[in-house]
């Protein structure tokens, strides 16, 4: 097994017993996307020579000296600011703004010592499911170059897959780190709404907005999260946990319940995803855990809710991209209303204008009411029904995407069908509870990833049971995409 | 205003806090300073960015709230209020909606020599203040026309509360009474700088007129009236501009209005048909304020004393009028300066007296803060203390005072170099008296015949004799034992 394809745990023991550099590690995957990122294209900035400058400074000092994580690689979603260095977004608008300031998870991943390799590709502002928003490159699935890695979060994803870091950071506002996990065979986690602060994200849709980890499995989620998470005295909305995140050691489900959230695995759910999905029941059953079928009747209109709530939030929140303070200016405007509009007719791509827009109009005097008040009446419905769910089971199960990763330009043209990608994931975020996508097998050659939900900071929980099924599941992650399981 | 119209004026009060901080980041308020020195990543709407509540504001707005006798939210929110102009970093402001921290309370307000009238409050909210931009170029002085623009974030994200009142105002002077007032309560709260010129008291006012009985006309809105003076001057010229409209069968359109104090008249800014809708929502960055009872009745036992209620402690404690006590009441740093002069002096009637007059006057005429007065208590007291011992008269008193407050000199030392001490030496007077009589045997047969008031007459002489210098009850005493003798 080539090094590159270690998880963070095991990189880590091979820096403890002393087999391998900092400096070797950094170069082994800094090797690994130079040979696969031309194809994948995870990458929007690689930063190896500073990487390993931070390898050899580690390497420099013993063992005995080092905290626990230090000197692992990691990938960032290049949504979450570093200060001093180039952060976009995604978007022709934040072209050569740099931070002048560090996003506190990234503050939390430098004091624990590991290593940035670079920032990940994104749809633009995180709208979108497939990274072919983003305004510079679409990034490829690395089981199926012709095929998206899914999105937002695509690039966190497939570098992920693609064996170019052990472990990345993404964002999740209604599935951006699940479902590209899932499209891409990597365990991706999105924490309680509030157990992660956001300051630092550059903000999509505030009261839905997530940072979590995407990684190779589930012991590694967890280490990372716990690195991560935590009240922040910068963001009013962070709670953090009681307890500390541990490694998970669940082996057995007996005495668990699991829901299957019934309107997830309806008529828009491929029936290669439903038979991978039914392969993870049967694992949990396996295991000794009870399943059977719950609706959730609200959440068959999350989609809607979530299209209305998100896009009035994105159109507040990226106002102040308005050429005046920061990012890109359109040169020789006539006047302020000229630069204004073209700064941002020419800044922003078509999926963020569309979001722009709906997000103005349902905010607009006279039709908030119809709306946004209708969609913030639904969300409190959705969030009943999984509390309701809750008072019954531990934990509610679905297939992460309806669809495996499809292909590329495939849904440019129809937004409609792109967003359906976020089916069973945008009513989890509405109701901001953890939601971990784990690799369940394959269909048509490609991952198929399924869903676990608990209830709100609950993640410890998500992670035992993730942890488990993983170890029944048995899933390839093999990320060179050659071999294919089942 | 002719007396079939009435007018209705409501106001809207802008109160920069004096927190130490902003209201949403740790950057220090103040005023001035180099441009963009006091921002950081939150206050220049940097992204990724998120805004924390400061405590301390929000204490500050509920005690403000609290003095206006509102009934204080247990549950309160901020919205944003979307809109875009350069001095609004984030595309939005922070300020509240539906849910304000405070609604319905009122203002008793205090005529001068008139009955007191109350003014509702309809809300007080808290907010965030925008930047500064200064326009270069161009004839208006406005942004349209400008060659370019600067913009200054120092002032971004100051805390600021706003006062909406009801539309119980009938008239300019009333407005610009009422906002004394509340600059005055504000002032005791301690809360806010109140500077009109500085900005950290600003006023914007809505008025309409209507013939007695009838419903209510079309409003406009005078915007940033930057001193009592003009927020009453400008309204009186508004009022007249309506009426003239209406009477001469025109209309009054709804819009922001602007009065140029230098050439008195009014200029119609911009039509409100063109308003912005602010697409307010809460703002999802923040979480829900819930202010218990108990928070609530500590920041009310913590008020410190407010005017109504000093008024007549002042009365009562020191035996003053009650004209004084109002006068002293309504402008804090007066007050203040009365209490230690009255303390320290002793006779509190003499005190108030000159505080509120000669003093009171001279700060008007020079348009001085208390603070900025060349005359502090400690050197009203050494001036006082020269007219109790007899050393001035009441009159040479006002004397020494107009050298005061033009110059370095403390009481006694103008009495010193001026030489105006006061001629209390009676061998030196009684010579004088005596001559005096011998001088004047016309009006020593007039006081002969028992016309007392001749006796005026003697003294006038005297005085004028000593340039004022002379001990008057002393004079008068001579004058008495001397004619009597002389009978």
């Amino acid at each position: 097994m080539d090094v590159y394809e270690l998880d963070a745990f095991r990189c880590r023991e091979l820096l403890a017993g002393g087999e391998i550099s900092v400096r070797e590690l950094t170069q082994v995957f800094l090797d690994r996307v130079e040979e696969r990122d031309a194809d994948v294209r995870a990458f929007l900035a690689v930063n190896g020579e500073e990487a390993l400058a931070q390898a050899a400074d580690v390497d420099s000092r013993p063992l005995s000296e080092r905290t626990s994580w230090e000197g692992i690689p990691v990938g960032l979603k290049d949504v979450l600011c570093v200060k001093g260095r180039e952060t976009t977004a995604g978007s022709r608008m934040l072209e050569g703004y740099h931070p002048p300031y560090d996003a506190t998870a990234v503050s939390k991943l430098r004091e624990a010592g590991l290593i940035s390799l670079g920032r990940l590709n994104m749809d633009e502002f995180a709208m979108g499911s497939s990274t072919e928003n983003s305004a510079f490159f679409p990034t490829h699935n690395p089981w199926d170059l012709m095929r998206v890695p899914g999105g937002s979060s695509g690039g966190s994803a497939a570098s992920v897959s693609a064996g170019e870091v052990p472990w990345s950071l993404g964002t999740d506002t209604g599935g951006s780190i699940r479902q590209p996990a899932s499209l891409c065979g990597v365990v991706g986690l999105k924490p309680t709404y509030g157990a992660v602060s956001r300051h630092g994200l550059i903000a999509f849709a505030s009261s839905l907005d997530q940072v979590g980890p995407i990684t190779r499995n589930v012991r590694d989620a967890a280490a990372l999260l716990g690195m991560i998470q935590g009240k922040d005295p910068l963001d009013s909305t962070s709670v953090g946990f009681n307890e500390p995140i541990r490694e998970p050691t669940t082996v057995d489900l007996s005495g668990r319940r699991f829901g299957i959230i019934k309107e997830f695995i309806g008529a828009a759910c491929e029936p290669g995803v439903r038979r991978v999905f039914n392969l993870a029941v049967s694992a949990i059953e396996a295991l000794g855990g009870e399943c059977e079928e719950v609706s959730l009747p609200s959440t068959e209109r999350g989609l809607s809710a979530y299209y209305i709530i998100a896009p009035a939030e994105a159109s507040s929140n990226l106002a102040r991209f308005d050429g005046v303070r920061y990012g890109m200016r359109t040169e020789g405007a006539l006047d302020l209303m000229d630069m204004y509009k073209r700064t941002r007719s020419e800044g922003f791509g078509a999926e963020v204008k569309r979001r722009i827009m709906i997000g103005t109009h349902v905010l607009s005097a006279g039709y908030y009411d119809a709306y946004y008040g209708q969609a913030q009446r639904t969300r409190t419905l959705i969030i009943r029904d999984f509390e309701k769910a809750f008072t019954d089971y531990d934990v509610l199960i679905s297939p992460t995407s309806p669809t495996i990763a499809f292909k590329l330009g495939e849904r440019v043209e129809d937004p409609l069908a792109m967003y359906q990608a976020d089916l069973c994931t945008n009513p989890v975020s509405l109701a901001g509870l953890p939601g971990l996508s784990l690799p369940a097998g394959f269909s048509e050659g490609m991952p198929v990833g399924v869903q676990l939900v608990a209830p709100h900071f609950a993640d410890q929980e998500l992670l035992e049971v993730g942890f488990a099924l993983e170890r029944e599941l048995d899933v390839s992650t093999k990320p060179d995409g050659e071999e294919v399981a089942p | 205003m002719s007396s079939a119209w009435e007018a209705v004026i409501g106001l809207e009060i802008h109160v920069q806090l004096n927190t130490q901080t902003k209201m949403f980041c740790g950057c220090p308020v103040g005023f001035g300073g180099e441009p963009n020195t006091r921002v950081c990543p939150v206050c220049l709407g940097h992204p990724g960015t998120l805004p924390v509540i400061n405590e301390k504001a929000v204490e500050y707005a509920t005690r403000i709230a609290l003095a206006l006798d509102c009934r204080i939210a247990g549950h309160t929110l901020f919205h944003r209020k979307n809109y875009f102009y350069p001095d609004l970093p984030k595309g939005y402001q922070i300020s509240q909606y539906d849910l304000p921290l405070g609604d319905p309370g009122h203002l008793e307000v205090q005529m001068d020599g008139g009955s007191p009238f109350s003014v509702g409050i309809t809300r007080v909210h808290m907010e965030e203040d925008a930047g500064k931009l200064v326009h270069t170029g161009g004839a208006s002085g406005r942004i349209d026309g400008a060659d370019y623009s600067l913009v200054d974030f120092n002032r971004g994200g100051t805390p600021l509360v706003e006062i909406v009142t009801e539309p119980d105002l009938s008239s300019p002077e009333r407005a610009r009474v009422f906002l004394t007032q509340l600059r005055s309560l504000i002032e005791h709260l301690g809360v806010s700088d109140v500077n009109m010129e500085e900005g950290s008291l600003r006023c914007d006012a809505n008025v309409s007129v209507r013939r007695h009985g009838e419903a209510l006309g079309v409003k406009t809105e005078l915007k940033n009236m930057n001193s009592f003076r003009f927020l009453q001057r400008g309204l009186e010229s508004e009022i007249v501009r309506q009426i003239e409209l209406l009477e001469s069968g025109e209309t009054v359109e709804q819009a922001t209005v602007h009065f140029d104090p230098q050439t008195g008249q009014i200029s119609t800014l911009r039509s409100k048909e063109e308003a912005h809708d602010y697409r307010y929502f809460p703002e999802p960055d923040l979480v829900s304020i819930e202010l218990d009872e108990a928070y609530v009745e500590k920041v009310r036992r913590d008020l410190p004393e407010l005017p109504a209620a000093r008024k007549e402690r002042l009365a009562h404690d020191y035996g003053i009028p009650m004209e004084d006590a109002q006068i002293l009441s309504v402008n804090r740093p007066l007050g203040d300066y009365f209490e230690r002069v009255a303390c320290e002096f002793g006779d509190a009637k003499l005190a108030a007296n000159w505080v509120t007059g000669d003093f009171a006057a001279y700060l008007n005429a020079e348009d001085l803060e208390v603070g900025e007065s060349r005359v502090g208590p400690d050197g009203m007291v050494e001036l006082l203390e020269l007219v109790a011992d007899g050393t001035l008269s009441g009159k040479m008193a006002k004397k020494v005072f107009t050298i005061m407050i033009s110059s370095d000199s403390s009481a006694a030392e103008i009495v010193e170099e001026e030489g105006l001490g006061q001629i209390s030496d009676e061998g030196a007077l009684e010579e004088m008296v005596v001559e005096i009589i011998a001088a004047n045997p016309e009006a020593v047969e007039e006081f002969g015949q028992g016309r007392s008031k001749i006796l005026g007459f003697f003294v006038g002489q005297a005085m004028k004799k000593t340039k004022g210098q002379a001990n008057p009850q002393l004079v008068n005493e001579l004058f008495r034992r001397h004619l009597q003798r002389s009978l």
